[in-house]
């Protein structure tokens, strides 16, 4: 579904990420490991189209996107979250669901001004569709509140109930367990894998919490000062020195 | 629409009815007027600096097309003044989006520089090129709509506000659905909009199209009202003056714009005691309530009236 072939990327003169290559299957929970500094999220970015690879292309559903702006790419069907939290702090946390409706409605200036019927119904239905989207994920009873008045655990859930509102056919979550407890770690993880059973959203995920991929990733790529040094199933990474050496003795 | 706007829109509503059955003196109700052509403005500027985050230093410009195209169109080409007004308002519309195209594209206040230069430009022709050159032109004729003539203080009165009334109730409407929702959530995080496919560029545009209409439907208002025109009521100082009304009511909340343009118009007026040191005085007044109303003073009003409640 996502092929990344040969991303590079410099920034000044350190080399991000250095030929890089992977490929996403279509219905897989994929992850994206490697140290501090590996140049994960740099990869994120570029296939949000946040950032623009120097070589390099990626392929989504066999059409380059590597030179393409975020907003085409979300329109395509790439979704994404943030590692620094990006929700819209000043809106009620329905509200932050609903923006994400934004390319899935139409009423213009016109007639949002006059609230003319046809803009009031979509409005209506987008409002329900959103209120199913926070009760499927658990965010229900909190949907009037100020988003910046969740704690950290409820912030990255919303961010995903605000992706999986685009109906994406590809999210990514990047580090979506940073800041999280034991309790909310588990429960992040039953949440992404019901996203894709439930729903049938590839998903590929960036984490630094070892347990946590391991139990739910179907494929591993690990990355480490910017470039791929394993590619595979859980358990073969697990076991590959070269994986166990670039994290020093961590247990994996 | 929540219960706080409905409830501020019933009150405009009953001041706008029974401000004339006051019977004020002539010059009162001409006050009164300008102030809702102010209104307009500040409106339309409001939204922009509110919710666009972005800043025109050039409403003079549009508000100057609004005047001098529908007074042209409709003094020397004789062309129904209605027509004429909403030809103006398509004008000063295009010329918006041919400045905030280029402008909007880059990052940072480029469309504040864009616009201070376009109001600079429109000043300019008006001069030059504007019938009568700096002492302006008369005789404009008035407003009509299906045959009633607005030719009395009192009908130009109700008409200029029932324009700003329609104006915040399209505003409100608008800041209220999928495209204010956006606007704000644009404030708190561009990235992530990006991320959702919001173009946030064309949103941008289109808000600072809807303040230059705005703007332009005031210029002509003015110039039926007023049935004279001239280049110096739209120079950059009457820019600056309507950031100063959205500034001082409050920039995120609409109905800051209304109080701030009602205050700005009135108070040179209230100064004209202080003779030769007016414009200190008005400088003075400017100056402190930016320094201690820093949020505008409906925000403030709010927060008061909030902790009164609680």
């Amino acid at each position: 579904m996502l092929n990344v072939n040969g991303i590079t990327k410099i920034f000044g003169g350190l080399v991000a990420l250095k030929d890089v290559s992977f490929s996403v299957q279509e219905g897989y929970i994929s992850a994206l490991i490697g140290p501090n500094g590996a140049g994960k999220t740099t990869l994120m970015n570029i296939i949000s189209g946040i950032l623009t690879p120097d070589k390099g292309k990626i392929f989504f559903e066999d059409q380059e996107i590597s030179n393409l702006q975020s907003v085409r790419i979300a329109k395509m069907g790439i979704s994404r979250t943030f590692q620094h939290l990006e929700v819209f702090s000043n809106l009620s946390v329905l509200e932050n669901v609903m923006v994400a409706r934004y390319t899935k409605t139409k009423s213009g200036f016109i007639s949002s001004g006059l609230k003319l019927p046809f803009a009031k119904k979509e409005e209506l239905t987008a409002k329900k569709k959103c209120e199913e989207i926070l009760d499927y994920i658990g965010l229900y009873n909190r949907k009037n509140e100020i988003a910046s008045n969740l704690p950290i655990g409820e912030q990255r859930t919303l961010e995903i109930a605000r992706a999986l509102a685009t109906e994406p056919k590809l999210l990514l979550l990047d580090e979506p367990a940073a800041g999280l407890n034991i309790k909310e770690t588990k429960m992040l993880g039953e949440t992404i894998k019901r996203i894709r059973q439930e729903k049938g959203i590839t998903i590929l995920l960036v984490d630094h919490d070892m347990e946590l991929v391991m139990k739910i990733s179907d494929w591993i790529t690990v990355l480490n000062f910017g470039e791929v040094i394993a590619d595979g199933k859980p358990s073969d990474v697990q076991k590959d020195p070269v994986v166990i050496k670039a994290y020093l003795g961590e247990e994996l | 629409m929540n219960k706080d706007n409905i409830i501020a829109l019933t009150v405009l509503v009953i001041l706008i009815v029974f401000f004339p059955l006051l019977s004020p003196s002539p010059y009162n109700l001409s006050i009164a007027i300008f102030a809702g052509i102010n209104a307009l403005l500040a409106i339309g500027l409001s939204i922009l600096m509110g919710y666009a985050g972005q800043i025109s230093l050039g409403q003079a410009g549009f508000y100057g097309i609004g005047a001098y195209v529908s007074a042209i169109l409709s003094l020397k080409a004789g062309i129904p003044v209605l027509l004429s007004i909403l030809f103006a308002a398509s004008v000063a519309g295009i010329s918006a989006v041919l400045l905030a195209v280029p402008a909007l594209r880059l990052r940072g206040h480029y469309l504040a520089v864009a616009t201070l230069g376009f109001g600079e430009i429109i000043y300019i022709i008006l001069n030059e090129f504007g019938p009568g050159g700096p002492s302006g032109f008369g005789d404009i004729p008035r407003l009509s709509i299906l045959g009633y003539f607005f030719d009395s203080s009192t009908n130009f009165f109700y008409l200029t506000w029932t324009v700003v009334t329609l104006a915040m109730i399209f505003s409100i409407n608008l800041i209220d659905s999928r495209i204010g929702r956006a606007l704000r959530a644009m404030h708190d995080s561009e990235i992530a909009c990006k991320a959702m496919g919001l173009d946030i560029v064309s949103l941008k545009i289109k808000v600072f199209v809807l303040s230059a209409i705005f703007a332009s439907l005031a210029g002509s208002l003015y110039a039926h009202y007023v049935t004279f025109v001239s280049p110096s009521s739209f120079s950059l100082f009457h820019s600056v003056l309507i950031v100063m009304m959205a500034v001082l009511g409050g920039i995120n909340n609409l109905w800051g714009a209304i109080l701030g343009a009602i205050i700005i118009t009135i108070l040179p007026e209230l100064l004209r005691k202080f003779e030769e040191f007016d414009v200190l005085v008005y400088g003075l007044i400017l100056t402190f309530s930016l320094l201690f109303f820093r949020k505008g003073l409906v925000p403030i009003f709010i927060d008061k009236l909030k902790k009164l409640r609680a």
